[in-house]
């Protein structure tokens, strides 16, 4: 039993943290390429953003005295996410849409992309150093122990509070996305757009105004991520980088542009990584008197060794590419 | 006064112009039909009404008011309706939701009109939760009026609304523009189908090499032996 | 056009000087050298993209299998490795991934024997694993005894000359370029360069991983030069600034020697019936396959011909340096700061591209000091107005040259697009 709570904890509970935040930022990246037809490399900076903004708010609130009974970095993330997308909507106004209307090709305005997601490396790193942060400084880390020994667990299953809010929140941003999406006049623009955005300018809808949302929303999502991402671990100015290449895999393996394949493909990819470094040997353990000498001894039986734990995404990513080009849901072009 | 009045226009996409001096004039009332070889700029003469290409010189009166240049934006709330010939449906949206984007200028209630389009459809009123993917070219087409429609145009532009269908539905797609002109929508039209199309035509105009060649109404021009040799194959 | 290109290395000559004479030769000779050898990676991420439009953010695998290959090829030779079992132990991990291979093979082939499909495709996927399984449970015991119980820990290197070490670069970065233009190029733009950066971290994962062929963060050193090391100089009585001089300077022939014949060579063979194929297929896929022309053949031949070039160019560096450090290389450094180069100096011209290698790169090294002198200049305003001085001024410098790096590409993208020296356009009859 002690053997499956330990499954619990490092693949289930891990591979659905690591999912959520990879399927919201795989949908920000994917309603900008269903918009404006460009893989936006600067998406990871903006979950690093968001989750600067997060922590500054923090600081200064806790600096003040002021706590809640929740973690003030989920209580203040909608305010870093109305601040990001108004970064996003910033960045549009000042970078791309400048090359948007000299009729700049997709392709030059993902290396403008490239030059955006260096220039907020730069900033960030400009204001904030680059040390580590934790946003558990001034106020517990709270975890949750499910007590399993009704089941003749010896362990409990363990959940840090931050986690049980990210799954209730991420439940709550995919059943609004959908919502906005299916439902609104202005999200049906966008999929109108995304679909066919010759026929969308035809049919006057105001194509400018479904740009902007596109941006206040792929803002807000990489917020959310972005800080959830430092609740769980910590806050790194590198955090997105090393984050974005596996979210892009994922938004590929959901096929660009189609916002429920990125959300699969958020959890695809997070579930692989964790299962590929997932150390099997646990599960041999009760039978070890039964099992020959090699095997009972065997050390580190996992697929992939951890430090090649970032390569699974690729992986993944080159099969997809080899087997259906266009990802899972079929994608858009360029 | 006329509702559309496009006076000597010239445009093109940036090289040598392809419009050299289009003129066009058609009332409310009026089904306009533009016939012409190819490359004569039929659909150039729509889509410079529309804004989507640049037109430097002559001028597009709409209702009124100089339109030229304007763009589709500003145009559908004025009561203008174009019908690409082709991709003119959102493939991966439902029925229902394609429509919908037809009236996404409106602020009003469109349950009315999503009504009485599909009274005017039946079909569509059937498949309305349907993908517009999956439909067949006629439904397809209809669709895509459907969503010029509910913008409440004053004036509905289709190009080439019978391209690639078969005669059955060629001949249901002009019924439903008849009925839709009787409505009180003024038609605009470039067809391929020269002959059946000038049948109806309240105005007709012959467009060769970016210039009218003739103008008249519908029978006049069938009538005339000048035109029937060139342009209605004989 | 001439006359542009004339003017724009001679002012390149001039600021060069000026560095010489204001920060001394030693430092204008260092970085004269290394900004030579991006040269020759931003010549060939011009025949790539400029040429053959094809996106490579790989570049920082290309480079790190050319450091990786050249420390292989021209280290000493590890007797202690090939004294001991490993040598036996890596024969038996190729041959278990040799016959990994075969039976992967070998069960794709089943449907000769009237296997269906279906089970086909499933047993493929077995074998894959099993063949996956097999191999590491023969790597895995190698590695880690050539790691812990062999001298120096790694099975060192060929001692072949170090020239050896940068041909077997360019070639091994071709073939893998090869593998990673098989798998990758057809995309479409967006996709092609996330499977190539995706490619490039896989290069990266591995070579910093498998301390025992690469020595991982162990790093190699010293890889020796194709010219004698200032040391060499200081033995014959030569005093330690001159010697510097004397080294550098002959490592900067043997890089301008090699930028020059690969410029001429890359130029004269676009002038000719394969750069109009190349041109023809950039600009129009869909004419020129339906001429007949192999599109994808034409296009893997140009991501592996630039790959030659990155290969070496990554020997080149590491052999400069004296050091291959796989936890060195970032993709800033090694792959974004070579795609500035190219924007900046011009897509589609050799020379623009060479250009744009050095002006930048010069960029690169200068913008740290400026920095940071400009935040030591903002910190002493702080300070007087009493607020403190700015932490951190050192590694804040750092960063801004990050930032100017982006505003750099942002600023071309908006005011000049086709760079410095654009593309000529070749009219052709």
């Amino acid at each position: 039993m002690d053997e499956l709570i330990f499954f619990i904890n490092k693949v289930i509970i891990s591979g659905t943290v690591i999912g959520s935040i990879y399927a919201l930022g795989a949908v920000g990246v994917t309603l900008v390429f269903g918009i404006l037809r460009f893989a936006h490399f600067a998406h990871g900076d903006m979950m690093t953003l968001g989750a600067f903004f997060t922590y500054s708010l923090v600081a200064i609130l806790a600096a003040a005295g002021f706590s809640l009974p929740i973690p003030l970095g989920i209580a203040l993330m909608p305010v870093a996410m109305a601040l990001t997308s108004v970064a996003a909507l910033g960045l549009d106004k000042g970078f791309y849409a400048p090359l948007r209307r000299k009729g700049a090709k997709p392709v030059t305005l993902l290396i403008a992309s490239i030059g955006v997601t260096l220039m907020l490396q730069g900033v960030i790193r400009l204001f904030y150093g680059t040390s580590t942060r934790t946003f558990f400084e001034s106020e517990p880390k709270d975890i949750f122990r499910i007590d399993m020994s009704w089941a003749g667990g010896t362990r409990p299953i363990t959940i840090t509070e931050p986690q049980a809010w990210m799954f209730g929140l991420v439940v709550v941003a995919v059943l609004a996305l959908h919502f906005f999406l299916t439902r609104s006049r202005l999200g049906k623009g966008m999929r109108a757009m995304s679909d066919n955005p010759d026929l969308a300018q035809v049919s006057g809808i105001n194509t400018a105004l479904v740009v902007r949302v596109t941006w206040i929303l792929a803002g807000a999502l990489a917020a959310m991520a972005g800080t959830m991402l430092a609740l769980d671990v910590s806050l790194k100015p590198d955090l997105a980088f090393n984050i974005i290449l596996p979210i892009f895999a994922a938004a590929v393996v959901g096929g660009l542009g189609q916002t429920y394949g990125a959300i699969a493909g958020g959890f695809l990819v997070g579930f692989a990584e964790t299962l590929a470094v997932f150390d099997w040997t646990v599960f041999l353990r009760p039978f070890r008197e039964n099992l020959p000498e090699w095997l009972a001894t065997a050390q580190g039986l996992s697929l992939v060794p951890t430090e090649y734990k970032l390569t699974v995404a690729f992986v993944i990513l080159v099969i997809v590419l080899l087997v259906r080009p266009t990802g899972i849901f079929k994608g858009l072009s360029t | 006064m006329a509702l559309i009045e496009v006076k000597d226009v010239i445009g093109g996409y940036g090289g040598a112009p392809i419009l050299n001096g289009v003129n066009i004039a058609i009332e409310q009332s009026d089904i306009g039909v533009i016939v012409g070889p190819n490359g004569a700029g039929k659909s150039t003469t729509l889509k410079a009404i529309f804004g989507l290409l640049k037109v430097t010189g002559g001028s597009v009166m709409f209702d009124g008011q100089e339109i030229t240049n304007s763009l589709p934006d500003k145009l559908v709330p004025r009561g203008l309706s174009f019908v690409p010939q082709e991709k003119n449906v959102f493939t991966s949206m439902s029925v229902e939701e394609n429509l919908e984007m037809g009236a996404f200028i409106r602020r009003d209630d469109i349950s009315g009109t999503l009504e009485e389009i599909y009274a005017m459809f039946p079909v569509l009123a059937e498949k309305r939760r349907q993908p517009a993917g999956e439909l067949s070219g006629g439904q397809r087409q209809m669709v895509a009026m459907g969503r010029a429609l509910m913008s409440k145009p004053k004036l509905l532009m289709l190009d080439e609304p019978s391209a690639g269908l078969s005669p059955k539905y060629v001949l249901e797609i002009f019924e439903h523009i008849v009925s839709v002109n009787k409505a009180g929508v003024g038609i605009l039209m470039v067809e391929q189908n020269a002959r059946q199309a000038l049948a109806f035509a309240s105005r007709g105009f012959v467009l060769a090499s970016g210039k009218n060649r003739y103008t008249g109404t519908g029978p006049e021009l069938i009538a005339d032996p000048e035109v029937a040799k060139s342009f209605l194959g004989g | 056009m001439t006359r542009r290109v004339l003017i724009a290395y001679l002012a390149l000559a001039v600021l060069i000087v000026i560095i010489g004479m204001t920060r001394g030769v030693s430092t204008a000779l260092l970085l004269t050298a290394i900004s030579s050898i991006y040269a020759l990676v931003a010549l060939g991420l011009n025949i790539q993209f400029g040429y053959g439009g094809l996106f490579n953010l790989a570049i920082m695998g290309l480079l790190m299998i050319g450091g990786m290959t050249v420390s292989s090829i021209s280290m000493p030779i590890n007797w202690a490795f090939w004294n001991s079992d490993g040598p036996m132990l890596l024969g038996r991990a190729i041959l278990a991934a040799g016959a990994g291979v075969l039976l992967i093979l070998g069960v794709r082939n089943l449907w000769r024997i009237g296997i269906p499909r279906g089970v086909v495709t499933w047993l493929t996927v077995l074998a894959w694993l099993a063949g996956y399984v097999l191999y590491r449970t023969q790597i895995d015991p190698a590695a880690s005894y050539i790691e812990t119980q062999v001298q120096g820990g790694w099975v060192g290197g060929l001692g072949l000359p170090v020239y050896v070490g940068y041909a077997v670069a360019g070639a091994l970065a071709g073939l893998a370029a090869w593998v990673i233009g098989k798998i990758s190029l057809g995309l479409r733009s967006d996709y092609l360069a996330i499977a190539t950066i995706g490619m490039s971290e896989i290069i990266r994962a591995f070579v910093k991983n498998m301390d025992w062929l690469t020595r991982g963060t162990l790093t190699v050193t010293p890889i020796p030069w194709p010219v004698p090391l200032p040391g060499a100089y200081q033995d014959g009585g030569v005093d330690i600034p001159t010697s510097f001089v004397y080294g550098q300077g002959g490592f900067v022939l043997v890089t301008l020697a090699i930028l020059i014949v690969a410029v001429l060579l890359v130029e004269r063979a676009y002038a000719g019936p394969w750069g109009r194929m190349m041109r023809a297929v950039r600009d129009n896929h869909i004419a020129a396959s339906s001429m007949g022309k192999d599109v994808k053949a034409r296009q893997i031949e140009i991501f592996v011909f630039g790959a030659v070039l990155m290969g070496i160019g990554g020997a080149l560096l590491s052999s400069f340096n004296q050091l291959f450090d796989p936890g060195g290389y970032i993709p800033i450094n090694h792959t974004f700061l070579i795609w500035v180069m190219v924007i900046v100096g011009g897509m589609g011209n050799s020379y623009g591209a060479v250009l744009g290698g050095f002006l930048v790169y010069l960029m690169w090294a200068m913008s740290e000091p400026v920095s940071a002198a400009i935040f030591a200049q903002v910190s002493r305003g702080t300070v007087a107005l009493g607020w403190g001085p700015i932490p951190e001024i050192d590694a804040r410098a750092a960063q801004m040259r990050v930032f100017v790096l982006g505003l750099v590409i942002w600023l071309s993208l908006r005011f000049a697009p086709k760079g410095l020296l654009p593309e000529v356009i070749r009219r052709h009859v």
